[in-house]
């Protein structure tokens, strides 16, 4: 079996790990730090850590000071407060000024679950990928966590991390490369190509098994950085199958399939269809549960991918 | 290091007057800009930046610096004058402000104006990265100081008070507030509009050293910047009652003045009584 962590408690880890040898690095939270993991560094690095109280405007502003001091700060809430409450701090305080803070925000998508929409937030992608100069990673399981939050400590430029609460299958070896803006392809067939990113990923590596026992050849992109996109990847991968899913668990407005769609469509043209929400709020229930409500399954993805192949010009 | 010896009134007056002509000059030629609420700035400023900051103008980025951050950064036409005449950049370039390429924007850029600690332009946000690098000074065991200008209207951002809120939590007595309280807002009084008074005891509350001074007074200006910095164990605000357009008659207290800039004619007026 596989082993099932969630990525938010890989990112308390690696502040625990990272933040022993690099005293740069200050976490801050909003009174949410055991949901988050921050409280892991917190525990460990008292003087490094600020408990901010309910309230992320002040937070981010905050963190953007500690920045311009040399320090490294990562920020953490849930996605919906910190990308949300906080947008037009992030937009002109941090970014605008480009200022090196790490938003790192868990509870991302439906998968958050019983807390329901006000609590799932499946904006984000699309938030952060608009504002000029922000980078945009959501890493598929706890190990590119680790190597995600790793990679962000010596990022230029700031940086957002979106994280889940529920645990996911772990798919990526310790010594599986990863690099911010180089998309790594987890598996390789001609006839179509599935784009995906965070928990998706996993269903994209099941659709492609199912794929194959119908003798359809899928490859699979693990795309973990959403901005700057990997386009030389997207387009070798889309000029061999010529026909592309994407697939992620946030609305379809701006995040991957919007990213991917945009490139496509202006240098290689061809079928694209998307996985994604549509248009909807989440609600209460259990993961899985909200996976098939908003056709976020493995099966979705195959219908899907069928439909794109079904229309490549032959 | 990088300070001049303390400067008189009288001097620090004459400064001041150099301030309020090169606002009234950028402004009437940039055609766009707040002389209002730049002008209620100047002798806060001056005072600050020629007596008070532990500052190297050569040195921008000087790690032990005192830092300034106007939050209130549509006045920034006065913090560009006073730090050009400091030698932050050349005197010449003000003329350029919110030109297109001008290293001048309309709003504080840290990106291409030395001297400007966090790009700004958004009012509520400034007390917070003011907080942030006072954390910052405490974590490395620094001893320099933090300053940050507020608009009296500013103070209606529920940010604000989040930032009031935190800095007097984590006790940040290297930071200090300065309130510039012209009274005055865009559409009008701020009694008017959304009156954050009483003032003083919002922050008492909050649990801030309050001071309140007249901003346009130098000696009062300058012992209250001292008082803040030997007061311990908690934040201080100066609340400066100052004028809106302080310094040219027809902008003094004028709503109008907030966002308006002079024509060549009313500019020669200024310039007139500027002497
Ligand atoms: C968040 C935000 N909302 C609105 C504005 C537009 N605005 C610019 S100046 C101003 C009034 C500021 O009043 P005050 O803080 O009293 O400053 P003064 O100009 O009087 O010094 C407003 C509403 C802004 N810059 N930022
Ligand atoms: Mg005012």
């Amino acid at each position: 079996m596989t082993e099932m962590i969630a990525t938010r408690q890989a990112y308390g880890d690696a502040l625990v790990e990272f933040g022993e040898k690099n005293k740069a690095i200050v976490v801050l939270d909003a009174d949410l730090s055991k949901s988050t993991t921050t409280a892991k560094f917190g525990k460990k690095y008292p003087d490094r850590f600020f408990n901010m109280g309910i309230a992320e405007a002040n937070m981010i502003g905050t963190a953007a000071g500690l920045a311009t001091c040399g320090k490294i700060p990562f920020v953490s809430s849930f996605s919906i407060f910190a990308t949300g409450r906080a947008w037009e701090q992030i937009r002109n305080t941090v970014c605008y000024s480009g200022v090196n803070v790490r938003i790192v925000a868990t509870h991302s998508g439906v998968s958050v679950g019983p807390d329901g929409a006000s609590h799932q937030c499946i904006e984000d992608l699309s938030l952060m990928r608009t504002i000029p100069t922000m980078t945009v990673i959501e890493p598929c399981d706890a190990v590119e966590t680790r190597k995600s939050i790793m990679a962000s400590i010596d990022y230029k430029g700031p940086l957002y991390i979106r994280l889940g609460r529920a645990a996911v299958p772990v798919l990526t070896k310790k010594e599986d490369p990863f690099v911010i803006g180089k998309a790594n392809i987890l598996r390789t067939g001609n006839d179509i190509a599935i784009i995906a990113c965070g928990a998706l990923v996993a269903h994209a590596l099941t659709a492609a098994d199912i794929l194959q026992k119908e003798g359809i050849q899928a490859s699979v992109v693990n795309m973990h950085t959403l901005k700057p996109l990997d386009n030389a990847t997207l387009l070798e991968v889309a000029k061999r199958t010529k026909a592309v899913v994407t697939a992620e668990q946030h609305v379809l407005d701006g995040g991957l399939g919007s990213a991917v769609a945009s490139i496509l469509s202006r240098n290689y043209p061809l079928p694209v269809e998307m996985i994604g929400i549509d248009n909807r709020f989440g609600q209460s229930g259990d993961p899985d549960v909200l996976f098939k409500e908003y056709h976020l399954l493995p099966e979705d993805i195959v219908i899907a991918a069928k439909r794109a192949i079904g229309r490549k010009q032959l | 290091m990088g300070n001049l010896p303390q400067l008189d009134v009288k001097s620090l007056g004459e400064r001041a007057k150099v301030i309020r002509n090169h606002i009234i000059r950028m402004l009437a030629k940039s055609g766009s800009g707040h002389p209002g609420s730049s002008l209620s700035t100047v002798d806060l400023l001056v005072a600050l930046y020629y007596n008070k900051l532990r500052h190297n103008p050569q040195m921008p980025a000087w790690p032990d610096r005192d830092r300034f951050i106007l939050s209130k950064g549509h006045a920034c036409p006065a913090l560009y004058a006073v730090l050009a005449e400091r030698g932050y950049f050349e005197v010449s370039k003000l003329d350029t402000l919110r030109q297109f390429g001008s290293m001048l924007q309309g709003h504080p850029c840290m990106k291409t104006t030395p001297g400007i600690e966090i790009s700004g332009g958004s009012l509520g946000q400034g007390l917070s990265v003011g907080l942030g690098i006072a954390l910052a000074a405490r974590l490395d065991k620094k001893d320099y100081r933090t300053y940050v200008m507020l608009g009296d209207g500013e103070l209606e951002e529920g940010q604000i008070w989040e930032s009031a809120m935190a800095s007097s939590h984590f006790k940040m007595d290297n930071l200090c507030a300065i309130i510039d309280q012209n009274d005055l807002q865009i559409d009008g009084p701020i009694r008017d509009i959304m009156s954050p008074h009483p003032i003083p005891d919002k922050w008492n509350s909050f649990g801030w050293h309050t001071l309140e001074i007249d901003g346009h007074d130098y000696p009062s200006i300058m012992s209250a910047y001292n008082e803040a910095e030997n007061t311990k164990g908690r934040p201080t605000v100066i609340i400066a009652k100052t004028v809106k357009g302080k310094g040219v008659s027809f902008m003094e207290n004028q709503v109008d003045w907030h966002g308006k800039t002079p024509s060549k004619e009313e500019a020669e007026r200024a310039f007139a009584e500027l002497k």
